[in-house]
């Protein structure tokens, strides 16, 4: 490739005027500048590292279309001066021979931020100054003791420039980091797990971490085999998150207009204002959320249900989904707003916070109060069975443990589980006080969650797993 | 327009890239500051999504990512930078980058990183099996022919909404390391998923086609591998067939499971599990470990003596066929299961190396794959594959031997717990069995069992004429996440008493 690499607002400016040059009706262009460093272990080893470096660059280009606006959609990574301009013109080509889109709206007008001058924000291998000694020392520590760490740590910085032809000129940066080490004793029959995010990794003391995979490695000094069943069983803020995660993508505003999720009336139409429980329980999301934050506008690469291409920079504003118990709103874009006749677009948000109202305590206290059942740590291979009831199937993963009279007691057998979120959210009878979770399934990629302990009197344990 | 039947050549603009200067650069940098192996990758990856709901077009994104990438070996340790810029400057910078991540990560290193010899292959070049790049056809033409298909399904009685997504990958690598080996190598891909909505009064369903994801072109699309015509003319038929479909009875039954079911199941039950990286408990934090574990090589009854499982990189349309890997080892075929008994494991450099007592063998089987410029290869999964019995019956044959049972048709819900033992699998039709004939279709079905419970329980594997090559393009592994696309082979089977599940019973109802 030959040209000239570009600053990030000097590829959205050449891009737009490009645009405006080839007779473009519209054009947003948006360039994401990521860097992201990783240390992996497994067996009290390093096993793989990196440093990543990534940009990518999307041109999104309008044009009429009869009396309705076409778009055409070109993602590159590695842009520079002369290839730019190939993707602006591939970008109007496409859209001049695309139809209609049928999300076409008129782009997002805006301003200038006040910090869109700024270079993007980047992360290296120095955020794990004293994360990496201390891992070190942890490895160790776990093989004099004969016990096995297994881990992996990354963090990321992602900043994002948007900018339109009608003035849009948006950047965010937004870091990310989280930890996730899984624990086994010597002859590898028992495995514990924590997992926690971060957004610059000097509050995680890997030190502190394997001490709390010892105490629950300890745990297994008594092991008890449980048979399938509905269990009282207590489900710690990650496996809330686990659970909860998967309602949150089911929120989908045209799926469910159409029929075709536990979201929908019978026969189609949704079911916003229906009570999906009784109990006083929220689904919240805020981009400014402290310690979440999230993109405070909306990002859509393609156009689906709860995104378009078109809504691109419009102003996320914080959002309930579900508000004492009943269904607040679903993801639309503005296209799928009108659609399912919502007054306004309430797209996508890359958090969310469930809460109970009222409800305080931790998961330890949960346990206290708990007089014969299951303590769970998180929840794995979660996929969907029956979306007319997000009946979800998955496993109990790295410790479940047996409570009796308010305390751990021993070490119990995994599970495969046959459940839904949504029945969950009117089934639990004591839930705790919201706090940050790392969901073990989804909390790579979507890790801004936060989530009470709950205790659900009859979680459905469908069969026994030989898994350790 | 395109042409048809022309063999494809590497693409003239990924040639076009200074490949061997930047690799040079980078190599010689890496040599310099004493890596005592270095290997460098220039991945050039186009892919289209194209997605339609009701006929219209929701979304069609054309993407491509190009990037390079070093890894080294440096003071016996691992180290990998990836960075975009496509200059020797950068080539020298990321050289640089990962033998300061090797010297950083050192003190947390208790292993010295060897690897399996391998024969070296100077300047070749590989090309999958395909006809038609999907990127050389007009997007107009594309979204006309899924309207087309949208349309048929559309129109039909009782059909509500259609949804139709095809993704297609375009994948150029070429790699060079410090022993001596180059290559060049191109592979095409494609994935379609076409769906068809019923919306009741009292309830909803789907059906999807059951035609796998392949390494073919576009005349995928168009008929070669795969009769459209034929299923999208079934679908709504099947569809309203499975709306008035009585629910099963919970209970165990003999099934009889097409090759577009089991193709997961072997996936997620034998493909992962004989991942020696599993096994060895490299992915014990992520994906997970493996019952299958290497002091069982040999010994473990995985299966009936029916069972015949191979690996392979080699099978032509297969989405893990490459000509060689990440580490420049060349593809090739090997026994995972032997009549029923564990006899292999899909290896990468490092691991053929540092197990090749308990192996048998000092050489790598070619498993290393990173799924794009940016990620570290890692051991990835093989075509995975059940063999057919030479001479063995039909589809029709093996249900005639079924009493009370279900026939399995295409997937769709998998679970499988983080050693492989218990699973759980639904799909799009399940059709009652009685005294060995079809009763038409069930519903709310689902099979659960343990994995060498299940392959224990298989009594016979159909013939050739009933093998069928499935697949998935987004198998999910490792830290940070990497996506692979890979097939799975295999007859139609018959297993004996399997537990079958009313998914509205689990639901509480």
């Amino acid at each position: 490739m030959t040209g000239i690499q570009l600053t990030p607002q000097d590829t959205i400016e050449r891009g737009l005027a490009l645009a405006a040059a080839e007779g473009a009706d519209g054009c947003v262009v948006l360039v994401a500048e990521t860097s992201s460093t990783n240390l992996r272990w497994a067996n009290n080893t390093l096993t793989t590292n990196g440093a990543m470096r990534g940009s990518s660059v999307t041109v999104i280009a309008t044009v009429g279309a009869g009396e309705g606006t076409a778009a055409g959609i070109i993602g590159r990574s590695s842009v520079t001066d002369d290839s730019l301009r190939e993707i602006v013109s591939a970008a109007i080509a496409t859209a001049r021979a695309a139809g209609p889109a049928e999300d076409a709206r008129p782009l997002v007008d805006g301003t200038t931020g006040a910090d869109w001058d700024l270079e993007p924000e980047e992360t290296s291998v120095g955020v794990y100054e004293k994360f990496a000694p201390s891992l070190g020392e942890s490895l160790k520590r776990a093989g004099l003791e004969r016990r096995r760490l297994y881990g992996f740590a990354n963090h990321e910085v992602v900043t994002l420039y948007v900018g339109s032809s009608t003035g849009l000129r948006l950047r965010q940066a937004l870091p990310r980091g989280y930890v996730s080490s899984t624990g086994k004793n010597a002859d590898l029959s028992h495995s514990a797990w924590v997992g926690t995010a971060t957004r610059d990794f000097t509050d995680v003391d890997a030190l502190a971490l394997d001490a709390e995979l010892t105490r629950r490695l300890g745990w297994a000094n008594r092991t008890v085999s449980v048979d399938a069943g509905r269990h009282p069983t207590i489900l710690p803020p990650a496996a809330v998150a686990d659970l909860m995660t998967y309602l949150f993508w089911q929120l989908d505003g045209r799926d469910a207009f159409e029929g075709r999720t536990v979201f929908s009336k019978a026969g189609g139409g949704t079911r916003l204002g229906d009570t999906l429980s009784s109990q006083p329980v929220n689904l919240h999301s805020d981009p400014a959320l402290a310690g979440l934050e999230a993109f405070a506008f909306a990002v859509a690469r393609s156009s689906g249900g709860s995104s378009s291409v078109f809504d691109n920079g419009l102003t996320l504003a914080a959002t309930d989904w579900i508000r004492g118990g009943k269904l607040e709103h679903l993801m639309t874009s503005r296209y799928t707003a009108g659609l399912i006749g919502a007054p306004t677009a309430t797209p996508d948000i890359e958090n969310y916070v469930v809460s109970v109202d009222g409800a305080t305590g931790s998961t330890d206290d949960l346990v206290a109060g708990l007089d014969n059942g299951l303590l769970l740590t998180c929840l794995w291979y979660i996929r969907m069975v029956d979306p007319q009831t997000l009946l979800l199937t998955g496993l109990t993963r790295d410790g479940v443990y047996l409570v009796e009279n308010g305390e751990v007691t021993g070490a119990v057998n995994n599970f495969r589980f046959n459940e839904s979120p949504v029945d969950l959210l009117s089934r639990f009878t004591t839930a705790g006080a919201t706090v940050p979770s790392y969901s073990r399934e989804w909390g790579d990629y979507f890790s801004r969650t936060a989530t009470p302990p709950l205790l659900v009197p009859d979680f459905n344990m469908s069969s026994v797993s030989q898994a350790n | 327009m395109y042409k048809v039947g022309v063999v494809p050549d590497i693409d003239a603009s990924f040639l076009a890239l200074p490949r061997q200067e930047l690799a040079a650069a980078a190599l010689q940098r890496a040599r310099d500051l004493g890596a005592t192996f270095a290997e460098f990758r220039l991945e050039r990856i186009r892919s289209e999504s194209i997605s339609l709901r009701d006929s219209v077009l929701e979304s069609a994104k054309d993407d491509e990512d190009l990037g390079l990438a070093v890894r080294v070996i440096h003071d016996g340790t691992w180290g990998f930078a990836a960075g975009v810029a496509l200059t020797t400057d950068e080539a020298v910078s990321l050289a640089e980058q990962a033998v300061n991540m090797a010297q950083v990560s050192r003190p947390i290193n208790a292993e010295t990183i060897e690897l399996a010899d391998e024969p070296t292959y100077d300047d070749v070049t590989w090309i999958s099996s395909y006809e038609i790049d999907p990127f050389s056809v007009p997007r107009a033409e594309k979204v006309a022919l899924l309207t087309d298909y949208s349309d048929r399904l559309l129109k039909a009685d009782g059909v509500a909404h259609v949804s139709v997504h095809v993704a297609t990958i375009h994948e150029c690598k070429y790699y060079a390391n410090t022993a001596g080996t180059s290559y060049t190598q191109q592979r095409v891909r494609i994935g379609p998923d076409i769906t068809a909505h019923a919306v009741a009064e009292d309830r909803f369903d789907s059906m999807s086609s059951t035609a796998p994801p392949a390494g073919r072109g576009w005349e995928y699309m168009t008929g070669t591998g795969w009769n459209w015509d034929e299923e999208l003319a079934q679908i709504p038929a099947w569809l309203a067939e499975k709306m008035a479909a009585p629910t099963v009875e919970a209970g165990t039954y003999d099934v009889v499971v097409d090759p577009s079911n089991l193709w997961l199941t072997i996936h997620e039950s034998i493909g992962h599990a004989t991942e020696l990286d599993r096994a060895l408990g490299y992915e014990a934090n992520y994906a997970g470990t493996s019952f299958a574990t290497l002091d069982q090589l040999g010994t473990l009854k995985y299966g009936s003596p029916v069972m015949q499982v191979t690996g392979d990189r080699t099978a032509e349309n297969g989405l893990s066929t490459v000509g060689y890997d990440d580490e420049g080892v060349a593809g090739q075929q090997w026994d995972l299961v032997k009549d029923g008994i564990l006899a292999g494991y899909q290896v990468d450099r490092r691991m053929a190396k540092k197990n090749e007592d308990v192996l048998g063998t000092p050489r790598s089987n070619g498993c290393a794959y990173a799924d794009s410029s940016g990620h570290i290869p890692i051991q990835r999964m093989a075509n995975v594959s059940l063999q057919p019995a030479v001479d063995g019956p039909s589809t029709e044959e093996l249900i005639s031997r079924v009493e009370n049972g279900i026939y399995i048709v295409g997937d769709k819900s998998w679970s499988i717990d983080m050693q492989r033992y218990n699973f759980q699998f639904t799909g799009q039709r399940f059709y009652k069995i009685t005294d060995g004939k079809l009763e038409g279709q069930l519903r709310d079905v689902a099979y659960q069992a343990t994995t060498t419970d299940f392959w224990g329980s298989m009594e016979a594997v159909g013939g050739p004429q009933t093998y069928v090559l499935g697949g998935a393009l987004n198998c999910g592994k490792a830290e940070p996440g990497q996506s692979g696309a890979v097939s799975h082979g295999c007859p139609s089977a018959l297993f004996r008493g399997v537990r079958i599940l009313n998914t509205t019973q689990e639901a509480g109802r």
